[in-house]
């Protein structure tokens, strides 16, 4: 790890005004993907700045028809919160199977999407839910989040506060994971919200995407068979000593099925 | 009788520093006025060194020194065995240097070493060392590197071939398959594995000037074969000024048996710069820098008459040995490989070649089984494969051919010779055990739900208790392989027991201790078995190949009996009987006949304060030792059974079912022995269906080089596993024990990979290479090419 600066910020705007002021500072949230990453000398920010003595920023809630969740909500707490249990099942169910014991109770959901790797689970969930990212400054719909591996639409000074998720009727999240990292493969949330279908689907793209063919089939019959006779294109798709694309595609088939039924 | 005798099931002694964390492995060591090590590796699997500018990092803030190849001039690491190729010329024995010279052969090969007052900054001036690579083609792929035109890993080795070695007759061999009614072909690949002890290797070194006696803690299995090897080989440092200390070492299977490069470095260095050096390895440098395991490509041929009787086998194989000659590597694919291909069978005709190759890769040694588990996988797949040919029940194939129980001693045409076993019986407690009659009716029931279910059948021996000394030497060891133990009775009868085996997570703190308790009659808890220091115990050989009971337990049960023997004579002495009429049991000293008694614990005190002694005969003290060479090597034995159901649509493997029936001989502490067969099975299972250490093709990267991509198994890849044995006695050692170190890892690749196999038969499928791995499955279902 190379030497930098730490502190730890009183609030999202004392966090924004030093990492808007130095563009080699990093956020830290749970720091499960960024302390790994500084212990083997990958990056070399100038300063950290602790998002985690931000009491605003912790702590699930239902506003209406969403369940609000703030950025420095740790996964576990997704995973056991009787709210989530109770409006959005799959969400929990998604949380609860994070990394593994450590990762969930170190990591966070704002951490998770701000930093957007290909294979984290939440990006799914928060395109199937059509989730609203709120932040320091404004409100981003999920479909204009995501931008890229490892990027998003957040700004140099821009900060996640909070993920509103809107209560679907039917949802489910099926996960394929990497045996040794417990990454997904392919991850796929299928969801029912006001009538629309949404399907996210992560691991298996360089970034999460929706998979349309699939929303289209669905929102005519809400059944597995609804998608048998759909497929994804293998073209550029992720592929590595673990899958392939065209194994990934076929994933993405499998583990989507698997989802409906299991969202009945 | 105390209860903590053999047989018992006591609790581990070790234990309860473990889990108060009161344990005290290396890197929890720190000496005064301590520095640290940070070993530059080279980031290429094959270059030529240019320059080497070490003149920044020199300067770094908090450096002490900086050394490369040109710095420390001293010996090779030495390789401790010789394997000789067919024509009897010895193996190519190219020098292995602690720190690179002239070239890199591996990624992660040492270059340089900075020692500093602090890690980090030992780390952060490594960055300012300069060194030119000019970058070679490497030779990766083991086949490739043994054709013409293929990189050399060593410009002295034609063909990367470091030997070419064979055992049989092969006309003998051809003629029979040529001849038999059926012959069973297998294209086998046994995968390189990557041992990941949960400890990290790690070593601290410190010079006194002052007696000009060098300490060294390392995380050994064997510190004794440490210090000599280093010691007479590499530094030129006499063992009276050379002490190794092995304290509690967190997991080894065979990854620390060998002498490593960091370890004689810091030993050089700490002289260098009079300070001890401490180094400790970060997972990323033991995936590059631990001896890694398995790595064979090989075909073999079985031939069989018309009933189903092995009439001969014919095996090829190539070894991967990496970019080094690692301590014992030559003798991993050969005589710990070949010499077991009968397996458990009466196979009267068998040959095997070896052609071993260097690549740019990490060395391949020992690992947990180390060659045994290679001859298991090709043979009990090979016999499951004839057995689906010829379509006979594999168990049943396998009771056609396995040895007779009246049949002991049996000479096998591979050299070893079996003294005691009984495979019929672990088959039979096996089949039941895992309920083989019913197999049919939950693979109907898993067909409803959409899974393919298969089993799979593994008849496993090993041989262990390595090794007769004279027969290791004949075969080209450069060591002896027998064992001490030291007894020292103290004056009011506690003991201290002393043996050159080393326990890294086996228990032998407990299971020794049992054995005295046993012998003596004294209660476990005044019993301490000390392991791990060249100053305590005089000399051993250390642990590995399941030889601390089967050879250190022989060596104190010697030194138990010499104990008895001195207590006898003083117990006449006291008792004013003659020493013919003296007898020991539970405890005490009697006299024949009478109600004469003396207990063990006042024989002890008299020996120490010996007022009333028989000193014109006898010496004071009660304290002895013993070494012992076994006579034989002990064959444990056994059948796994394994059960798993494949997801059709994703390829994914399920382990539902694990069982195992062993014959251990006698058993010391049937929850160590249940521990041990838990353990190894987990390593036999993650072989078969998660590990395998990837390299890239061109580069030499290691692809697999943390645990993100390297799968080691964890407690939700297993079901609960069902283990039992059964004992046939080894018939050669005091105890009549066999050892059990390394059988799970042995017969649970084949078991597994039998029953993947056998469920893929349902789809057409007859073969697959370990792992497992889903879409290695999947693409098998569905007929398609490999990615």
């Amino acid at each position: 790890m190379y030497d930098f600066k730490y502190q730890k910020a009183s609030s999202v705007a004392d966090a924004a005004k030093v990492i808007g002021g130095d563009s080699e500072a990093k956020l830290v949230a749970g720091g499960m993907t960024l302390i790994p990453t500084l212990k083997q000398r990958l990056a070399k920010p100038t300063q950290l700045v602790d998002l985690g003595g931000i009491a605003e920023l912790k702590g699930i809630k239902k506003d209406g028809n969403a369940i609000v969740i703030g950025a420095m909500t740790k996964h576990v707490d997704v995973a056991n919160s009787p709210e989530v249990k109770s409006a959005i099942p799959a969400l929990a169910d998604l949380a609860a199977h994070i990394g593994d014991p450590a990762v969930r109770n170190r990591g966070t959901i704002g951490g998770s999407i701000s930093n957007n790797d290909p294979a984290a689970d939440y990006p799914s969930a928060v395109m199937a839910l059509n989730a609203t990212i709120v932040t320091n400054k404004r409100k981003i719909a999920a479909d204009d989040f995501f931008k890229g591996m490892f990027e998003t639409a957040l700004g140099a000074d821009e900060i996640v506060t909070a993920v509103s998720f809107p209560i679907p009727e039917k949802a489910a999240y099926m996960k394929f994971p990497n045996p040794a990292s417990r990454y997904a493969i392919v991850g796929t949330f299928v969801a029912k919200t006001g009538g629309n279908v949404r399907v996210g689907v992560t691991g298996a793209g360089p970034v999460v995407f929706r998979w349309k063919d699939a929303e289209a089939a669905l929102g005519k019959s809400w059944n597995a068979d609804a998608l048998k006779s759909l497929s994804v294109k293998a073209d550029g798709l992720n592929s590595d000593i673990h899958a392939s694309s065209e194994y990934r595609a076929h994933l993405v088939g499998v583990m989507a099925r698997r989802a409906v039924a299991k969202a009945g | 009788m105390p209860d903590s005798g053999i047989g018992a099931a006591v609790r581990r002694k070790e234990d309860f520093r473990f889990l108060t964390g009161k344990g005290n492995y290396v890197d929890d060591i720190d000496r005064p006025n301590q520095s640290y090590a940070y070993i530059l590796r080279s980031p290429h699997a094959h270059a030529a060194l240019g320059k080497i500018d070490t003149g920044k990092a020199k300067a770094a803030p908090g450096v002490l020194a900086v050394f490369t190849g040109e710095d420390i001039k001293v010996g090779s690491l030495p390789c401790g065995w010789v394997v000789k190729f067919k024509d009897g010329s010895p193996q190519h024995e190219p020098p292995h240097p602690v720190l690179a010279q002239g070239k890199v052969r591996h990624v992660g090969d040492p270059v340089a070493v900075v020692i500093a007052d602090s890690k980090a900054q030992a780390k952060d001036a490594a960055e300012l060392i300069e060194v030119e690579y000019k970058p070679l083609p490497a030779a990766i792929d083991m086949n490739a590197a043994t054709k013409q035109g293929a990189a050399l890993v060593h410009d002295a080795v034609p063909n990367n071939v470091c030997y070419d070695w064979a055992i049989g007759d092969q006309a003998q061999i051809d003629a029979i398959i040529a001849k038999a009614a059926h012959v069973t072909k297998i294209d086998i690949v046994n995968n390189r594995l990557i041992a990941n002890a949960m400890e990290p290797r790690a070593a601290i070194a410190e010079y006194d000037r002052g007696t000009g006696e060098h300490t060294l803690w390392t995380t050994s299995q064997n510190p004794h074969a440490i210090r000599l090897l280093m010691g007479a080989f590499v530094l030129q440092m006499p063992e009276h000024k050379l002490r190794v200390i092995s304290p509690d070492v967190g997991g080894g299977f065979g990854s620390k048996i060998f002498l490593y490069a960091e370890e004689c470095i810091l030993v050089w260095a700490s002289s260098q710069v009079n300070r001890p050096i401490k180094w400790t390895a970060e997972r990323g440098e033991s995936f590059m820098s631990d001896a890694q395991g398995r790595d064979h490509v090989t075909h073999a041929e079985l031939a069989l008459d018309k009933d189903g009787k092995f009439l001969a086998f014919k095996v090829s194989t190539l070894a991967n040995l990496g970019a080094y000659l690692s301590t014992f590597a030559p003798a991993v694919p050969t005589y710990l490989y070949a010499t077991l291909l009968a397996g458990t069978y009466t196979t009267p005709a068998i040959y095997a070649e070896v052609k071993a190759v260097f690549t740019n890769t990490v060395p391949v040694d020992a690992y947990r089984g180390a060659g045994r588990p290679e001859a298991c996988y090709v043979i009990e797949r090979i016999v499951s494969k004839a057995a689906q040919e010829l379509k006979i029940d594999p168990a049943e194939l396998r009771r056609r051919n396995f040895i007779a129980k009246d049949a002991y001693p049996y000479q096998t045409p591979v050299a070893l010779a079996y003294d005691s076993g009984d495979y019929f019986t672990t088959l039979d407690m096996a089949l039941k055990s895992a309920d083989y009659a019913g197999f049919a009716k939950r693979r109907e029931e898993a067909a409803k739900r959409g899974k393919l279910r298969g089993i799979g059948i593994c008849s496993y021996i090993e041989a262990c208790g390595v090794a007769p000394s004279a027969v290791a030497g004949a075969l080209g060891a450069r060591a002896g392989l027998y064992e001490m133990a030291e007894v020292r009775v103290h004056p009011t009868g506690s003991i201290t027991m002393f043996t050159g085996t080393h326990s890294h997570g086996q228990g032998h703190e407990t299971t020794f201790a049992q054995v005295i308790s046993d012998r003596l009659g004294v209660p476990i808890e005044q019993i301490d078995v000390v392991h791990g220091d060249t100053a305590k115990s005089a000399f051993g050989m250390g642990t590995y190949g399941s030889r601390s009971l089967p050879v250190g337990g022989s060596a104190l049960v010697k030194a138990l009996d010499k104990i008895v023997d001195k207590g006898k004579k003083i117990a006449a002495h006291l008792m004013e009987a003659s020493e013919a009429d003296i007898e020991f049991k539970n405890g005490a000293f009697t006299v024949a006949g009478t109600d004469k008694s003396t207990p063990f614990g006042a024989v002890a005190f008299t020996a120490y304060v010996p007022h009333n002694f028989p000193h014109e005969t006898l010496e004071p003290g009660l304290d002895e030792t013993a070494y012992y060479d076994p006579k034989n090597f002990t064959f444990p034995s056994g059948t796994h059974i394994a059960e798993v159901e494949i997801d059709r649509d994703t390829g994914d493997v399920a382990l539902v079912n694990l069982t195992a029936a062993d014959d251990f001989g006698t058993i010391v502490n049937p929850m160590i022995v249940e521990g041990q067969v838990h353990g190894g099975l987990a390593q036999g299972v993650g072989q078969a269906l998660l590990e395998n250490a990837v390299y890239d093709a061109r580069s030499g990267q290691l692809v697999t080089g943390s645990l993100m991509d390297y799968c080691m198994p964890r407690a939700d890849n297993f079901p609960s596993f069902s283990v039992g044995t059964h004992a046939t006695k080894c018939m050669h050692n005091p105890l009549g024990v066999k050892g059990c170190g390394e059988a799970g890892a042995i017969g649970a690749p084949a078991a597994v990979m039998n029953a993947v196999i056998d469920a893929l038969g349902a789809v057409g499928i007859h073969d697959l290479t370990m792992p497992a791995t889903s879409e290695k499955v999947w693409r098998a279902i569905n007929g398609r090419q490999a990615a």
